[in-house]
């Protein structure tokens, strides 16, 4: 069984995003740059399917600039077998990645396409349910547990307020959530043998789709500045401004 | 200009997300009408005829709404738009699972957990979880939302809508619901908590968290945790505050023991009242709480049960 894995390039989770004076976005430049952690436990799910004897083949896919590579490698080295640039300098909004991904899905024919539920920069969580309703398959988002046996998966989702379990037949679309594993870090041979590995370039031409920007970005802003309050000395003190000032207890 | 609202309930009770969903929809102006989808679910179309400023209920009810999946909730919203001009849904999992769903086969963008109106195609929306605000103008024609529930309020319940039921999708679908497992809790849900109190790292002990759930308890309140605290595997990851856990923003959030890494700020710092108990007076939370105390916390959580 063959599992297509996408990536994105974002920002490292560690690094405090910070808007441009000029309010066009978030300034990016020299700043480190990762995989999406979501993303990654994605490629972490697809290597442990192919340790299991599960999967046969995983392909990762990225879209975005030529650095991206790099994420894809970071991919490879996890246990990936190969990998597919579609490169662009362009911001590619969710629906043109889901359109972009179902032609890699026609070309490649995977049972199975595992995402990260959310990319940590746009924080949009849409792309897996996208890309599952235009290939009309089902989807299984934000997964804690992933089972395959008997041509379904059974997928347990972390839903508000506890876990639900759903039967989904292949070939499905899976986004996972935090607590589905713990990435490896990659070995160093195995960095040294993802070098070896193939990456595809391709362009969004290659595959028929044009770039359509939906959402006019109008302004990037701070968020409000929250004011740093009093320090009170006691609990006793605190207790009375809740009760008294803040009047929320 | 119509807009569609799709209710969250559980077959039983309908959620104020769905309230707080339709103010966001008033904002944008037009008639709002609200689509509850589900089975057995006539209590909640009557409860949802009752939200003010509401045209119309419609009401979906059979087996394959049961639980409201992705695949069903597609099937039977996306007729329905040839009607209206924007479709919105509270952001819970419920929402962002089925609602990208019926943007790609609508051939819209998606714009996701919007906290503010700013015109009928211009919205608001927090970007790298929260670090940045993003406004957007949409140039689809039908407009596809998902709405934070915790940057509106609730619109009142003295209206009287009337109810119309539609049929439900016969199916069948590529997926199927096996079983659930509910956390079982007297607390409240923590991202719908109108107060919750917070351990981190300095908890020391997953067995010292009880301090903090006695706290709870007194207050009606929901307990979460740092990062650090769910790393540490004091408490299980479904506690997890920040960035890559649950965002809140209740009235009152109560950070005890946390430094206030930035992923931990990401998600609570939208609370409208903040208080911080940290021995260390140079940690982070305290540049965003309202209240602070520096003390340790091991003295201060039994002093503050007492005091409540």
């Amino acid at each position: 069984m063959k599992v297509l894995v996408p990536v994105k390039r974002v920002i490292d989770y560690n690094v405090k995003a910070r808007v441009k004076p000029d309010g066009s976005g978030v300034d990016l430049a020299n700043v480190k740059m990762s995989m999406n952690p979501f993303g990654e436990i994605a490629v972490e799910e697809a290597v442990r399917l192919k340790e299991k004897g599960v999967v046969s083949e995983i392909v990762v896919v990225s879209i975005g600039p030529t650095q991206a590579q790099e994420t894809i490698r970071t991919a490879l080295a996890m246990g990936a077998d190969r990998g597919i640039l579609i490169q662009t300098d362009e911001t590619v909004e969710p629906l043109s990645v889901a359109k972009l991904l179902k032609a890699v899905v026609e070309e490649e024919k995977p049972d199975l396409a595992i995402l990260g539920k959310q990319a940590i920069d746009d924080d949009a969580n849409q792309t897996g349910q996208m890309l599952a309703a235009l290939l009309d398959w089902p989807q299984g988002t934000f997964a804690s547990e992933l089972e395959i046996a008997d041509g379904k998966a059974k997928v347990t989702r972390e839903i508000d307020g506890g876990l639900q379990t759903l039967a989904v037949e292949l070939p499905a679309v899976i986004t996972t959530d935090l607590r589905l594993n713990e990435p490896r870090y990659a070995s160093l041979p195995n960095i040294m043998k993802a070098k070896r590995k193939p990456i595809d370039m391709k362009t969004p031409d290659d595959y028929g789709v044009a770039l359509e920007t939906r959402l006019e970005q109008i302004k990037v802003e701070e968020p409000p500045k929250r004011q740093a309050g009093v320090i009170v000395e006691s609990v006793a003190e605190l207790v009375d401004k809740l009760k008294n000032e803040a009047g929320v207890i | 200009m119509a807009i569609l609202v799709v209710a969250e309930h559980d077959n039983a009770h309908l959620s104020d997300a769905t309230n707080k969903a339709v103010t966001a929809a008033l904002k944008m102006g037009g008639d709002v009408d609200v689509l509850v989808a589900g089975e057995n679910a006539g209590d909640v179309a009557a409860e949802a005829a009752k939200i003010e400023g509401v045209r119309a209920v419609l009401h979906a009810d059979g087996p394959t709404l049961a639980k409201q999946l992705a695949e069903a909730m597609q099937a039977l919203i996306v007729p329905l738009m040839g009607d209206y001009d924007a479709v919105l849904a509270p952001a819970t999992t419920s929402g962002k699972n089925f609602l990208p769903r019926v943007a790609a086969a609508l051939d819209v963008m998606q714009i996701s957990e919007i906290v503010s109106v700013e015109a009928p195609d211009t919205f608001v929306r927090p970007i790298y979880a929260g670090n940045a605000m993003q406004t957007v103008k949409s140039t689809d024609k039908i407009k596809v939302i998902t709405v934070r529930p915790t940057a509106f309020d609730a619109a009142g319940n003295g209206g009287s809508a009337s109810v119309k039921s539609i049929d439900a999708p016969a199916g069948p679908f590529k997926s199927a619901f096996v079983s659930e497992e509910l956390t079982q809790s007297d607390r409240p849900e923590l991202t719908a908590a109108k107060i919750v109190i917070s351990g981190g790292r300095g908890m020391g002990s997953g067995e010292n968290f009880a301090m903090i759930e006695r706290i709870a308890d007194k207050l009606g309140a929901a307990v979460g945790a740092s990062r650090a605290a769910v790393d540490a595997g004091f408490v299980p990851n479904d506690y997890q505050v920040g960035q890559t856990g649950k965002v809140v923003a209740p009235e009152l959030y109560i950070a005890v023991g946390i430094s206030g890494a930035i992923q931990h700020l990401a998600g609570m710092k939208d609370s409208k009242v903040i208080v911080a108990i940290n021995k260390d007076e140079d940690a982070p939370i305290f540049q965003v709480a309202d209240y602070g105390l520096v003390a340790d916390l091991f003295k201060a959580l039994p002093e503050l049960e007492e005091a409540l």
